[in-house]
This record gives C-alpha cells, sequence and structure tokens, in this order.
C-alpha cells in the first residue's frame, strides 16, 4: 500500500472528528470528537515516519498521545465539576465560564 | 496480502469514527471509539510502528478509555436528559429548526475540510508518497530495527530527551490540575462538620492550634 491511503485515511478521521466537535452538544462526546482529530494526525505522523524510515514521527506521536492523555484528564475533570454544580451538561447551555 | 490488511483495518477505523459522531448514548460513543482505536493500532503495525501500536492499545484503549467509561457511568446519561428538558424541543433531532440548520452547516464545513485536507496532503507532489516507503532491510541486508521498542527508546533518552521530560511534566501538572478540578468544593463559611463533638474538644479551648486562635479571633463562642 502507498503512503498516500494512509494520509487520505489520516484526512478523512481529522474532518470527521472535527464534524463531531462542531456538531454534538455533550461535551463528553466532544472530547471523543477531539481524540479522533488527535489520532488523524497521530496516523498522518507515522505514515511519515514510514516514508523516510526514520522514527522521529514516532516519537512525535507518543508526545502527541501524552497531549491526548492531558487533555482527557483536565477535560473530564471540568466534566464532573460542572455535575457537581448541577449545570447543565451540554455546551450549548453553557455560555458563561464564571468560577 | 497488506493490502487486505489495511482495506480491512480502514473500514474499521471509519466506523468507529461515524460511531463516535453519530451514536446518541455517549457511552456506545465510547465503546466504539474503542473499536476506532484497536483498527488504528492494526494500521499502525502495517506501517511498522510496533512500539506505538502497543501503547495504543495498552494506554489508549485501556486506560484512558476506562477513564472515559467511568465519567459516562458518573454523568453520562442524566447530563443528555438535562439538556433535553432545558431545550424543550423534538427529541428526535435534539434540536429546534434552527440547530439543525447549523447541524448542517457543520457536516458542510466538515466537507470542506476533508476536500482541503486530500488536497494539502495528496497534491503536494512529492514523490515519495505513492511508494511504499523505505525498504524493509539495510543497504547491508540486514532487517531495520525501525519501530522496535529498543529503537524508540534509545531515541527517546538520547536525542528527544529533552521532550520526554517536558512531556512528563505536562502529564504531572494535568494530573495536579484534574484533581483539583474534580474536587469536592468546600466553602469557606461551610461548618457542617464542626459540630461533632470529639474528646478533645472537651479538654481544651475550641479554637486550639488554628488560625483563629493566632489572629486572636474566637469564632463560635458558647
Amino acid at each position: 500500500m502507498s503512503i498516500a491511503w494512509y494520509l487520505a485515511l489520516s484526512a478523512i478521521v481529522f474532518s470527521l472528528g472535527a464534524v463531531g466537535v462542531m456538531v454534538r452538544r455533550n461535551p463528553l462526546v466532544v472530547l471523543l470528537c477531539l481524540e479522533l482529530m488527535l489520532n488523524g494526525g497521530n496516523l498522518a505522523l507515522i505514515a511519515f515516519s514510514r516514508m523516510w524510515g526514520n522514527g522521529d514521527g514516532q516519537i512525535l506521536a507518543l508526545v502527541v498521545m501524552t497531549v491526548a492523555a492531558c487533555e482527557v484528564c483536565i477535560g473530564l475533570g471540568m466534566i464532573v465539576a460542572l455535575y457537581r454544580r448541577r449545570l447543565p451538561i451540554d455546551v450549548d447551555e453553557l455560555r458563561e465560564l464564571q468560577g | 496480502m497488506s493490502s487486505v490488511f489495511f482495506f480491512i483495518a480502514a473500514i474499521g477505523v471509519i466506523a468507529g469514527a461515524l460511531g463516535v459522531v453519530l451514536m446518541r448514548d455517549p457511552f456506545f460513543a465510547v465503546l466504539s471509539l474503542v473499536v476506532h482505536l484497536v483498527s488504528l493500532a492494526a494500521l499502525f503495525l502495517l506501517l511498522r510502528a510496533q512500539f506505538v501500536a502497543a501503547v495504543q492499545v495498552v494506554v489508549y484503549a485501556g486506560a484512558v478509555m476506562v477513564l472515559y467509561v467511568f465519567v459516562v457511568a458518573y454523568v453520562g446519561g442524566e447530563g443528555e436528559a438535562i439538556g433535553e428538558r432545558l431545550r424543550g424541543s423534538t427529541p428526535a433531532a435534539g434540536g429546534g429548526p434552527v440547530a439543525s440548520g447549523l447541524r448542517g452547516l457543520g457536516a458542510v464545513l466538515g466537507a470542506a475540510l476533508l476536500v482541503e485536507l486530500l488536497i494539502a496532503l495528496l497534491g503536494t507532489g512529492l514523490e515519495a508518497i505513492g511508494h511504499e516507503g523505505a525498504p524493509f532491510t539495510t543497504a547491508h541486508g540486514e532487517a531495520q530495527t525501525f519501530g522496535t521498542p529498543a529503537y524508540i527508546g534509545n531515541l527517546l533518552l538520547t536525542r528527544f530527551l529533552l521532550a520526554f521530560e517536558i512531556a512528563s511534566f505536562l502529564l504531572l501538572i494535568a494530573a495536579v490540575g484534574g484533581v483539583v478540578l474534580a474536587r469536592r468544593r468546600r466553602g469557606l463559611g461551610d461548618e457542617e462538620d464542626e459540630d461533632v463533638l470529639t474528646p478533645l474538644q472537651l479538654v481544651r479551648p475550641r479554637d486550639t492550634g488554628t488560625m483563629a486562635e493566632a489572629v486572636g479571633t474566637q469564632r463560635g463562642r458558647r
């Protein structure tokens, strides 16, 4: 399989994730769609790494996975905090960022 | 043979991604993201990134998704119900006419983004995109060590040591931030538990050893 197929697949996954971020209202699902976008980026990175026979892209993919884990940690913490304060779990209803 | 595996894994990847975007229940969205991640790990194996594929399955599809499942079980269903009730609109589309129009606009924007990305990625004119990538064997005829855990570990602890350390600090900061965000908040004037009488309070004044004693004010005198 040529690298172009992998790049096309990563573009498809990335734009599906972007559509999910724009369309869905539940912040949990928005976080999941952010994961999709990061995974599309990861696939492109690893495909390029394979293309040049060089490990740098794989290291970058590992760093992206670390960043994704951090994002999950903070995002889920915020969702739990929202739930504790009895705020609606809905990005359309949350118009204020006041603590 | 590798193209058969590629198409099987690619179908899994796209089906998982579609499931995340389209599933109504957040719990099923998480489960289809697991399908997506495992198929993506198969693609990583095809690209000879063995270590990254293993990390993807163990850390991502294992640990991170368990975290998601716990939070969905803690929050999920009720959150959807709150949104529906406050909105008070058709349950099927999840929104009024304005919301569904915006939803269609989102899909159109996503399609535009896809076309743009495909033009950017495939229209680069890079020669190597059309090829299979680097050869499996080195110039001397021995197998490549590319992508093995030893290779990745060697890179992480030599060339990319700074990135490695910064990533570990980032994880630490995120862990502390998650604990701070999700902790049970106590207001300053919230003294529910103060009324519990312990034996120590009988033998010494109420504010001994607190800041209130240090600044000379004694609260709650009876």
